[in-house]
């Protein structure tokens, strides 16, 4: 399974070094990365395989949560498939 | 991979626009629960109703984690209780009202839909029995929804049952008088009653459904705001585009989660119901998008127009976008629980009369009107003859959910809380309609009934 992991907030050191140390803690591999930074504010969307994964995927997506709430950003784990079914046909 | 900019534009749909899909809603048939001894109906109701649902909350819940989309409501609707208490031997339809109201509150759902009976042509001794109870039933449970259907364009205007629904309602209001009327929130009077629709208080499962099956209402009026507010002063064929592409989107997560969750619960998915259901919160009102459109407040001149050009965009971009379209299917105009519609009862810019305008083009009806607690049960029923006339006519559902609230008048606000918002009493017609609902009997078909 594939899901998109996104991250919004205020730019700072080690944004992209915390989301992969945890994502590779719990054994999910990076397939793409897009990374935009626009006044101080930076988004990123990842694309990772959470097939292989030791934890379930909702747990996952709570860990990044609070990740983020450390780091004062927004971070969401959210499955692939519904940003899918919403753009494409 | 898909695009950035995507991506992030379906976030601030979620997290700033208020997308969610509002309801989850499992029909389950109680058709094989009939049984003379009502203690053993009603046994069976509550066994039926908790096995099939046991894990539709979980479920919701689980699907919300991994998609990232909030599901507001988890919901279940049943077959018409008329159907399945008329077999018992009892005049007294409360306690299975109280079984649904148990088995709701066990599989932890928000309401449960179906003490309903369809007396469009005549009704038999199992809903003239359900329909005394109504009133107590609704005081006595918190999350048993009521409905009635009084006519459709097949049958004609079932007059008895109109003249009956005004005194039920008047009742229902009287008897919850200390919460503002408010059993009259969980009481809809239906034409043109659909069997599939996932959204409450009108919710049933009708007896040409299967076992059990999944519906999935979905919602997003604050998305349709935003997308519009990128195309201020465009000409309507702009305006129509726009609403449809925002609402096939809506639609697709719609149906993206009704099939996961009929794959998940091993239930087999009914239909996605197209509708844009607002909530009291602010940003996620039917009434802020026409006045997007140009109109300076809800309820002036122009607000039909702008509502049939909506209704009719969701439709055409939603039809799409799923695979089976049913329920309701359009925009809904309650006026409580639509903070738009609210402010613009409450400053006198939007009256009864328009709104019943409004009912033609939209999905359903009269919804969530609180009007002066001395309305008299006959105009309450001409209130109700109108929507069903109008229904009936155009081949539409229509419907009135209104609340006479007690002891209130013109001016006042009464406060339900939670979807059910709060509402402006508004005031109705000072002139008598007494002795046209007193004439009974049935208002014929209407030629648009011959179609074979």
């Amino acid at each position: 399974m594939r899901a998109i992991v996104t991250v919004n907030g205020k730019d700072q050191v080690g944004i992209i070094a915390t989301v992969s140390t945890l994502l590779t803690l719990h054994n999910v591999n990076i397939l793409d990365i897009s990374q935009t930074i626009l006044q101080g504010y930076f988004t990123m969307t990842m694309l990772v395989d959470v097939s292989q994964a030791d934890i379930p995927f909702a747990d996952l997506s709570v860990a990044l949560e609070e990740a983020g709430t450390k780091l004062s950003m927004a971070i969401h784990a959210q499955r692939e498939d519904i940003f899918h079914a919403m753009y494409q046909i | 991979m898909l695009n950035h900019q995507n991506i992030l534009e379906t976030l601030d749909m979620i997290d700033h626009q208020h997308l969610d899909v509002r309801t989850i809603t499992m029909g389950i048939s109680l058709l094989d629960c009939c049984d003379s001894d009502p203690r053993a109906a009603c046994r069976k109701i509550y066994d039926k109703i908790t096995r099939k649902a046991e894990k539709l909350v979980s479920t919701g819940e689980a699907i919300e984690r991994e998609f990232g989309i909030p599901i507001v409501n988890k919901r279940i609707s049943v077959t018409p209780m008329a159907l399945v208490a008329g077999a018992s031997r009892t005049d007294d339809y409360v306690p299975f009202a109280v079984a649904m109201d148990e088995a709701a509150k066990t599989t932890g759902v928000n309401f449960i839909g179906g003490f309903s009976a369809l007396v469009q042509k005549g009704g038999t001794h199992g809903d003239r029995k359900l329909i005394a109870s109504i009133p107590e039933a609704l005081a006595v449970t918190d999350f048993v929804c009521s409905s009635v259907n009084v006519g459709s364009t097949k049958a004609g205007i079932n007059m008895d049952a109109v003249a009956e629904m005004g005194r039920v309602v008047k009742a229902a209001a009287e008897r919850t008088a200390d919460r503002g009327g408010f059993a009259c929130a969980k009481l809809v009077v239906f034409c043109n009653a659909v069997e599939d629709n996932p959204f409450m208080a009108g919710a049933f499962h009708g007896v040409g459904e299967g076992e059990c099956v999944i519906n999935v209402g979905v919602s997003g009026p604050g998305v349709v705001h935003h997308a519009l507010k990128s195309v201020k002063g465009q000409p309507f064929d702009v305006v129509a585009e726009t609403i449809k592409k925002t609402a096939f989107r809506i639609t697709r997560m719609g149906q993206l989660v009704a099939q996961e969750a009929s794959r998940r619960l091993d239930v087999p998915f009914g239909i996605v119901d197209l509708s844009l259901a607002p909530t009291p919160a602010v940003g996620d009102s039917v009434a802020r998008i026409l006045e997007e459109m140009g109109l300076e407040v809800c309820g002036t001149h122009g607000t039909t127009a702008a509502l049939a050009l909506l209704n009719d965009a969701v439709k055409k971009g939603g039809v799409m976008a799923s695979s089976h379209v049913g329920g309701l299917s359009g925009a809904f105009i309650p006026v409580s629980e639509d903070e738009g519609m609210i402010a613009a009862a409450a400053s006198g810019a939007l009256h009864l009369d328009k709104l019943e305008a409004m009912t033609c083009v939209c999905s359903v009806g009269l919804d969530m009107i609180a009007v002066p607690g001395d309305t008299t049960a006959e105009t309450i029923s001409a209130i109700i003859a109108d929507e069903a006339a109008i229904g009936m006519v155009n081949s539409k559902t229509t419907a009135v959910r209104i609340i006479p609230a007690p002891g209130m008048k013109v001016g006042d606000t009464v406060e339900f809380g939670g979807l059910l918002g709060s509402a402006p009493v508004m005031p109705v017609h000072p002139f008598a309609s007494g002795e046209f609902i007193h004439r009974g009997g049935r208002i014929p078909a209407p030629m648009q009934s011959l179609k074979n």
